[in-house]
């Protein structure tokens, strides 16, 4: 990472009325423009289909195939780009723009050793020799934080951490020093604690002179490094400005939307989006407050106690995913269990649900024995637990239309016909904020945040009184997580559900949750009330979790 | 067995209208279909009859394609041969359907001891590749029609039998398996109305994959004097007859051979089609 | 290491299952024959066989005696590798099988050889095109994965030896006699592996990896070269081992129409004549082969994509 002087020189990009279009459709990207200096970092924030990851592309030429970009201007390093060919084009490409995408996984080639793929841009536009590449190599990975660089050039990508692939992947793209890097989601397939750590490193290599462009679709992880944010929304730019002010004080309605739709630092109950669960508009935030306890029953619906459970790993050794788990969930109240991979969570999601049956220690539902009882008995108690999961679509059979799957979880048939006309269905579908339409679909024809909606709805055919939900809204865009968010605020209170909601998401957890665990390595290290717990974490890890949480308050 | 790895899915993911290749394949396949059901319609003649003074005639007005050393008219006896191969092929396939999906059921339900041990007797079975298991039953049996339909039906059942085994594990550990088992439903009707559809489903296009490899196997064992025997109208023998007169008329082989391919690349044109479709239903 | 080599250890050691199944069946298929054992040596129920020669034969294969005594001492013949002598030609098995396998091996080799460069070829030319590349491509795979040899074997002899005169139409032994035999075998074997490599080929150039590749500045020859062509050989490699064990199967066919000594024609005239032990040494030695193959193929998919376990 060199040292460019700021100011004296052009800047790394310059963009002007950027159109970019496929065939005969719309445009995708409608009149773009922005510039970056160097040593400064551009966030673009918008949802998907916004058009971001486009306009990145087009910076490298590589919109796609049958792409029609025009500009009135477009810049890399003071020349101009229009119109180049592909000769010409790939001499800039890796020497004055570098791309690093999300999950470094995928996004090297898994079959090639990392050093191999680090060297390419050496290889492509230098005259250095193999030796010399192979010193610069390790030069690179000792940069961007990798330890052992001599071990870890041989591996394959599939052989390294998250986080140390993903820094491996930004070696490759900053190797030969391109004024300009464009990082697109670099940081979504990560834990918050890893996703620290690289947006760390991203801002290193902004403040050693490299224009950062940076793509997402989350404002709060963007809010820590960009010195100045532009959000984009159906192709334009709606707002661009400095970070604090576009997050404190925005302007438009896709941008205040944005800033709403963030649920770290809002307390349950607070909405996210100022529509209905239909989508239509304005219904005022009403109480958080948790129904009273029914006297003469114990207001513990659901009760883990002491559980354990272990797995055989493929050599042979015990793994323990869960050890000595306890908590209690309380009528109508939410228990956030929150942790990154690895921690356990899913495993215990799985216990709680009884699809796996724990080694040591016992659920009970409703004070009777559920991990211990036969499947026999469970299996009436069963419609008294609901769950929605992270993978909706996994979750349905691929051969059932949305009527199918209803008709099934309410246990009635149904005329093939008169879809429309059956008040179950369509009632059930209203309480979701879906439209009978959507009856004769199929899940494949339905966006992510539909396809939860009839996830929700199955599950609360069967009216539960508790809800395991197993990361429901971790492949949803920011904006439909906060309708999914609300809907399942709204339908906790009609129905008084007890809601079991576990997440990775340090944000989500923040906002739902009444009670919060915080779980690593099978361990549950802290429990409480979640306003005490995230205000003031006791446990070194959650403290750690928390603060590399990223947040709006900067 | 070709079957294996053919149902790739059309790369954009959208679904495409029927083609021209489709619409041809369409239009083949009714043509054999006729021709095996009525096919009096496309060849009033009688396949059997003898003109010898007729033989030997390349393909001519008269003769389409051609006549053979008994100065039997080439064209019809194609025809007329169609009922044969396809009901061969179709025979042979649900024999080797029927076992596989045994064998794979088994497999994939019993629990891991019987899996192993039908894996191993898989294992076996494939260590006698394509036609040597065929060869072999036809050893113990004899030649003849019946035994080289049941020794193809035979030789493909473990092609079958691993993939529907396959199938069969995805399904069963799939997460809507598991949903349907926190919706509080009994392992039975989940193997009823999730397991068993599901693995199932991809039978109907195998099958058809599976067709035209049935009858080209057939056809080379009666072409290898194993299946059926001339005078037949099958197209095997009808090959294994012209194998002799091949320097001086090439039609007798080259017609029935078409044949054969024509019927192989329809079944699979037409598996691929019905497959594409299946999944954009 | 040690794991590399448990694992090797437990494939030879189900080759050695899969090799004393094999044995087992071809026992049980020798006494599954209908009539007299001895005389299914002979030829089969059909033969006419003298009562002189049905005693010898009883007496080297012990037919009198029980049944798990004939078969361990079958095993034990099996594993000193004395595969028995065939009556019809009066030559003993193990030689003649031995002498024969040459000939298939050759022809297998040389086929997959073709077969592997006809597919990567076709898999390279029509996804560089557009669609009607690609189209095309697809088609000429689809016609040749279904061409029966026997059919496209007379075909290539009426064309290429009787109407072109370039090339004999059985084998005199030389190079000449190698093409079209070859070739029978090779293009059905490229279509099927071409499809296959097709498909992965288009799914690797769409990935996130040539996209950074790309985005290095990578030529689109180094993209397909470096990159995508060895993500699409993997699944053809894997399959490689299926392959031999279909193009032995194909040498049968091939080996008769082009008169070429092998295996394949020597399988053929056992299985005509009922010559049983002809037919279970074939059998045998073919197993041990594919197997072999199987277990080669296995290691060089692992040494491509390390990704994949050895089981």
């Amino acid at each position: 990472m060199s040292n460019r002087a700021a100011g004296s020189a052009p800047a790394a990009v310059s963009v002007r009325n950027l159109r970019v279009g496929f065939g005969a459709a719309e445009p995708v990207v409608r009149g773009v423009s922005f510039s970056i200096a160097p040593g400064e970092c551009l966030a673009i924030v918008g949802e998907s289909g916004s058009g971001k990851s486009v306009t990145a592309r087009s910076m490298l030429g590589l919109a796609g195939a049958n792409a029609h970009v025009s500009a009135d201007r477009l810049e890399l390093d003071g020349q101009s780009v229009l119109d180049l060919n592909d000769r010409a084009w790939r001499a800039r490409r890796g020497k004055d723009v570098g791309l690093v995408l999300q999950d470094a996984l995928v996004s090297l080639d898994p079959l090639r050793p990392i050093g191999r793929e680090i060297a390419d841009s050496l290889r492509l536009h230098t005259s250095l020799g193999a030796a010399a590449r192979a010193r610069r190599v390790l030069e690179l990975l000792d940069a961007v934080g990798l330890p052992s660089p001599e071990l870890q050039v041989r591996k394959l990508a599939g052989q390294l951490s998250g986080g140390e692939r993903q820094r491996a992947l930004i070696a490759a793209a900053i190797a030969v020093n391109p004024p300009l890097l464009i990082a697109d989601e670099p940081t979504t397939a990560l834990d918050v604690t890893v996703q620290a750590q690289i947006l760390e490193l991203l801002e290193q290599i902004t403040n050693g002179g490299t224009a950062v462009l940076l793509i997402s679709h989350d404002l709060a992880v963007v809010s820590r490094i960009a010195h100045r944010v532009a959000v984009m929304h159906e192709g334009r730019l709606v707002e661009t400005g400095r970070t604090e002010q576009v997050l404190w004080s925005p302007r438009e309605d896709p941008t205040r939307r944005m800033v709403a739709a963030i649920p770290a630092d809002k307390p349950r109950g607070t909405r996210l989006t100022p529509t209905d669960r239909a989508g239509t508009p304005d219904r005022p935030g009403t109480s958080t407050a948790i129904p009273a306890p029914i006297p003469g029953t114990s207001s513990v619906v659901l009760e883990a106690i002491g559980l354990s459970k272990s797995f055989r790993r493929p050599d042979g050794s015990r793994q323990c995913a869960v050890d000595d788990v306890s908590f209690e969930l309380h009528r109508g109240s939410t228990l956030g269990i929150v942790g990154e991979s690895g921690s356990g969570k899913t495993t215990t999601a799985r216990l709680l649900l009884a699809l796996q049956a724990p080694e040591q220690g016992e659920v009970r539902v409703f004070g009777r024995p559920w991990s211990a009882a036969p499947e026999k008995t469970r299996r009436a108690l069963r419609a008294s637990i609901g769950a929605i999961y992270q993978d909706a679509l996994g979750s349905f059979d691929p051969r059932w239309s949305v009527a199918d799957i209803l008709a099934d979880a309410l246990g009635v048939r149904h005329q093939r016909r008169a879809l429309q006309a059956d008040t179950r269905l369509t009632s059930l579908l209203d309480e979701v904020g879906l439209a009978a339409s959507a009856l004769q679909r199929r899940p494949l024809e339905l966006s992510g945040g539909q396809r939860q909606r009839v996830g929700i709805a199955r599950a609360l055919a069967g009216r539960p009184d508790i809800l395991i939900c197993d990361e429901p809204v971790s492949s949803l865009d920011v904006s439909v997580q906060a309708q999914v968010l609300d809907l399942l605020d709204d339908v906790q209170r009609e129905r008084g559900l007890s809601l079991v909601f576990i997440s990775h998401d340090l944000g989500v957890i923040h906002h739902v949750s009444d009670q919060v665990a915080v779980m690593r390595a099978g361990h549950i290290v802290e429990r409480g009330p979640a306003s005490r717990v995230f205000a003031a974490p006791q446990h070194p890890y959650s403290a750690q979790l928390f603060a590399a949480l990223p947040r709006l308050s900067l | 067995m070709q079957a294996e790895l053919l149902t790739g899915a059309d790369h954009s993911g959208r679904p495409r209208h029927p083609g021209l290749v489709d619409g041809a394949a369409g239009l083949l396949a009714l043509f054999l279909l006729v021709a095996a059901i009525a096919p009096q319609f496309l060849a009033p003649g009688d396949p059997l009859a003898i003109h010898p003074l007729a033989a030997f005639q390349p393909p001519n007005l008269t003769h389409g394609f051609g006549t053979d050393e008994s100065g039997r008219d080439i064209y019809t006896r194609v025809v007329h041969g169609t009922r044969y191969s396809l009901v061969i092929g179709f025979a042979a396939t649900a024999i080797g359907l029927g076992l596989g999906v045994i064998l794979g059921t088994l497999a994939g339900t019993l629990g891991r001891v019987v899996d192993f041990t039908v894996n191993r007797f898989l294992e076996v079975l494939f260590a006698f590749p394509g036609l040597l298991l065929a060869l072999l039953f036809i050893v113990i049996f004899g030649p003849g029609v019946a035994t080289a339909t049941i020794a193809v039906g035979l030789s493909t059942a473990p092609g079958y039998a691993r993939i529907i085994r396959a199938q069969l594990i995805t399904v069963r550990s799939a997460a809507f398996v598991e949903a349907a088992t926190v919706l509080g439903r009994t392992r039975w009707q989940i193997l009823l109305r999730h397991i068993l559809p599901n693995t199932l489903a991809p039978l109907f296009v195998l099958g058809t994959l599976g067709i035209g490899q049935a009858i080209v196997w057939a056809a080379t064992l009666s072409y290898l004097g194993l299946g059926a025997a001339p005078p037949a109208a099958e197209w095997g023998a009808m090959l294994s007859a012209g194998r002799t007169y091949i320097t001086s008329a090439w039609w007798m082989s080259f017609f029935p051979g078409l044949f054969i391919v024509l019927t192989a690349v329809t079944a699979t044109v037409l598996g691929r089609s019905i497959d594409r479709r299946m999944r954009h239903l | 290491m040690r794991r590399t080599l448990g694992r090797i250890t437990a494939r030879l050691g189900g080759a050695v299952f899969v090799l004393w199944a094999v044995a087992s069946v071809t026992f049980g298929a020798l006494r599954l024959i209908p009539g007299d054992p001895a005389q299914a040596v002979l030829g089969g129920p059909g033969s006419q066989a003298s009562p002189e020669a049905l005693a010898a034969v009883n007496a080297e294969y012990g037919f009198g005696r029980p049944v798990l005594v004939q078969y361990f001492a079958q095993l034990g013949r099996l594993a000193t590798g004395d595969l028995g002598r065939s009556y019809a030609l009066n030559v003993d098995v193990g030689p003649l099988v031995l002498s024969q396998l040459g000939g298939t091996l050759l022809l297998a080799v040389l086929s997959l050889a073709l077969a592997w460069l006809l597919a990567l070829a076709l898999a390279t030319w029509s996804t560089r095109g557009g669609k009607i590349a690609s189209r095309v491509g697809s088609s000429l795979e689809i016609v040749a994965a279904a061409l029966p040899h026997f059919w496209f074997a007379t075909s290539l002899i009426v064309v290429f030896s009787i109407w072109l005169g370039v090339l004999p139409p059985i084998s005199t032994g030389g190079i000449a006699g190698l093409v079209l035999p070859v070739l029978t075998l090779a293009v059905p074997l490229a279509g099927f592996l071409g499809q296959i490599m097709r498909e992965s080929l288009l799914i690797a150039l769409e990935s996130p990896f040539v996209l950074s590749a790309r985005a290095r500045g990578e030529t689109e020859r180094g993209v397909r070269w470096i990159h995508a062509l060895r993500h699409a050989s993997v699944p053809a490699i894997s399959l490689s081992g299926w392959a031999f064990g279909s193009l032995i199967s194909g040498a049968v066919v091939v080996e008769t129409i082009f008169a070429r000594p092998g295996l394949g024609r020597t399988l053929l005239t056992a299985v005509t004549l009922r010559d049983v032990p002809v037919v279970i040494g074939v059998v045998m030695i073919v197993a041990v082969a594919y197997i072999l193959m199987t277990l080669l193929t296995d290691i060089a998919s692992h040494l491509v994509d390390p990704r994949l376990r050895l089981t």
